[in-house]
């Protein structure tokens, strides 16, 4: 049992992740969080549901993790003006997910400073509220101008910079608004919800089996890690375990996918402070990763390859072949483009004390993923709560102290070297048989979740099912709704030009957060 | 430097290496050259702008650079303002949100500008649809020259894209 507290009625899950089930009332929310954060936990992941047609009111939902385990906490809420007590202070990163959770249910934290809205701009009416069932999309329909609350810095010589929401380059849309004496950055204040495209509600209209293209596309570079979150989150309330092969195959791509994704940014980091031979090397090996994903899984992204219940995608008889050889080239390369990085003066002038998040600040904000190992922020769910294959392959957790870009890069090389030795170990013992037992229902009014360490961190995905069984309310949630404010500290007092490149260390997610 | 220039020397004869993209960047850079000077005088600006995707479009326009397709090499540039664009390329079912920023962005472009849809939701047959939030396919919001369709679509489906907007252009105008 990862928590105690008197009222606190915990119910083991039936999930690959040691998680555990609760309702509370209003009143203990604060104390168990607090609880929570005093023991080294943290705040994963905040949501809400409409109820309603139950027969109930709303509820919120809170997930939370120790070193022991998940904990979802469930809040029942009237059906009227309902309200709960405000988490943000015990975990500042709650503070955008319980003002998302008002702009798409209504259901509002009390006493909390910061009421402005984030989801919502301008595209629906204040007052209705997307995730009630009985949403009118039609009358709720507006079109006036996203007027933001920015907080305004005031002084001699300070001047705003307003950047986006369409960006200088191939990125996705959001807004930074620089408050900046000369080149300095004293503050960045950050816009985001520009890809908000309702996600979250076509969950609601969709089967178990569409939802699983879905969540392939919540964020398109974590398309793994997304869909097997999304069918542990269904076969936890199935109650159901998929083939063993399969389990193996999903930590054979979701290793692919962190390969890759690693690969690019660390192209592009280079390309940022001016080295754009980084960026042609590592463009090219990406590129060779991209096409073997073609030729052996049919998609160069892997998507729609996981479905509840197991795997779609088998690897063809050349796979393991053709992976180890490329995971021996992928070796020799990087090293080869490691030590050059390391002893490019011109790029570690760049890369070292730049961006930097303090492990103690990183501890308060609830940093988490891979930016947060780089602050020494030992979480990776591949380590701390290993379900199969991972528990028999002892994951070796990369982390660094400097919290600074260059803490970034140094991790990203080391999870990359990392993950080609899973990639091997797991061929090695990859079991043989059956790679699909197909979930076709769930039983209803159940709720699940599925956690996994995609390659930016830890994306969750909770869902519950309705009186039919199917998907009632799926909520996603990526680790960039932690990581987009810390990114507004690390960039203080550091100059203007160097955002992009702090920016680039993280390489957060925008539609993973809009939704 | 030294060990750059070494890496940089071994390289060039790997990426010439897999015979099925060599194919395809002898074919590609011809055509689009040749139509390029009849056009454009020898070089295509893309303004790029994602209206609401889910960031996969974006990773094969970001590879569409990578020394595989070389875009640059045939004379096609990304710019950083719609002022400097030729060409918009659109991804993202659009969202309304981004509504705004879009047309903004296209109304900033100069005349004569092509805009391409790229990937499934910018061409309307996505998974999200329109709804509450998304206003759909990027033609429901500004004029479409061309669409490729795919979830990502290949970075040879959007050079092919690319090439087929400044054909149909030219073709019209004769």
């Amino acid at each position: 049992m990862p928590i105690k507290h008197p009222n606190l009625r915990l119910e083991r899950m039936n999930s690959a992740i040691p998680a555990w089930h609760g309702r509370i009332a209003e009143n203990d929310l604060q104390p168990i969080c607090q609880n929570v954060r005093d023991g080294g936990g943290r705040l994963v992941a905040l949501w809400g549901s409409d109820e309603r047609a139950q027969g109930a009111g709303f509820a919120l939902h809170v997930a939370l993790v120790n070193e022991t385990g998940m904990v979802c906490l469930t809040l029942p809420l009237p059906g009227e003006q309902p309200s709960y007590p405000d988490i943000s202070d015990l975990f500042p990163a709650a503070n955008r997910m319980q003002r998302a959770t008002y702009d798409l249910l209504g259901i509002q934290a009390c006493e909390s400073q910061d009421h402005r809205k984030w989801l919502r701009h301008g595209a629906w009416q204040n007052g209705s509220f997307p995730l009630h069932k009985d949403f009118d999309a039609l009358h709720s329909r507006c079109e006036e101008p996203d007027a933001y609350a920015f907080v305004k810095v005031a002084g001699t010589g300070v001047h705003e910079i307003p950047v986006g929401p369409v960006h200088a380059g191939i990125i996705e849309p959001g807004h930074f608004r620089f408050s900046v004496l000369g080149e300095k950055v004293l503050r960045l204040e950050e816009r985001l919800g520009y890809t908000h495209k309702g996600i979250e509600k076509r969950f609601e209209s969709m089967s178990l089996q569409q939802g699983a293209k879905l969540a392939g596309r919540v964020s398109g570079d974590s398309t793994v890690a997304y869909a097997w979150a999304y069918a542990m989150a269904a076969e936890s309330i199935a109650g159901a375990t998929p083939p063993d092969r399969a389990l193996w195959l999903r930590a054979l791509l979701l290793e692919r996918e962190r390969v890759a994704n690693h690969l690019g940014d660390l192209g592009y980091l280079g390309n940022d402070v001016a080295l754009s031979f980084g960026f042609a090397q590592f463009w090219i090996l990406k590129e060779q990763l991209l096409r073997n994903n073609a030729a052996l899984f049919g998609h160069r992204y892997l998507m729609d390859s996981i479905v509840p219940g197991g795997v779609v995608t088998e690897l063809p008889a050349d796979g393991r072949n053709a992976i180890e050889n490329e995971c021996a080239m992928l070796e020799q390369q990087v090293h080869i483009l490691r030590g050059i990085y390391d002893e490019h003066a011109g790029v570690q002038d760049r890369f070292i004390g730049t961006g930097r998040v303090e492990p103690k600040l990183a501890a308060l904000l609830g940093l988490c993923g891979l930016a947060g190992r780089a602050s020494s922020q030992a979480w990776d769910t591949r380590v701390q709560f290993p379900c199969t294959p991972y528990d028999k392959l002892d994951v070796q957790m990369a982390t660094h102290r400097n919290g600074d870009v260059a803490a970034r890069v140094a991790v990203r090389f080391d999870e990359l070297f990392e993950s080609l030795r899973l990639q091997r170990k797991i061929l090695q013992n990859l079991p043989e048989g059956e790679i699909l037992r197909p979930l076709e229902k769930l039983p209803a009014g159940g709720f699940g979740v599925g956690m996994v360490e995609g390659w930016r961190g830890e994306v969750l995905v909770a869902m519950h099912t309705g009186a039919q069984g199917s998907p009632a309310r799926v909520h996603p949630h990526d680790p960039s709704w932690q990581n987009w404010p810390v990114l507004e500290h690390a960039v203080m007092d550091n100059i203007v030009p160097d955002f992009p490149l702090i920016n680039k260390s993280f390489n957060l997610s925008y539609s993973g957060q809009d939704l | 430097m030294y060990q750059i220039l070494k890496q940089i020397i071994k390289t060039g004869i790997r990426t010439e290496a897999p015979p099925q993209a060599d194919e395809a960047m002898r074919l590609v850079p011809q055509r689009l050259q040749q139509e390029i000077l009849n056009v454009f005088g020898g070089a295509l600006a893309i303004r790029m702008v994602d209206a609401g995707s889910c960031n996969g479009c974006e990773l094969e326009i970001h590879a569409v650079n990578n020394a595989y397709y070389n875009i640059e090499g045939m004379g096609i540039k990304f710019v950083a303002s719609p002022r400097h664009a030729d060409l918009l390329l659109v991804t993202g079912p659009v969202s309304r949100h981004m509504e705004v920023a879009l047309k903004r962005t296209y109304n900033a472009m100069p005349e004569p500008k092509l805009v391409v849809a790229v990937g499934d939701c910018a061409c309307g047959c996505g998974i999200y649809g329109e709804n509450y939030a998304a206003c759909g396919p990027v033609s429901n919001v500004i004029p479409v020259d061309v669409v490729v369709r795919g979830c990502p679509p290949t970075p040879t489906a959007i050079l092919q894209g690319i090439i087929t907007v400044i054909t149909t252009n030219r073709s019209a105008r004769e």
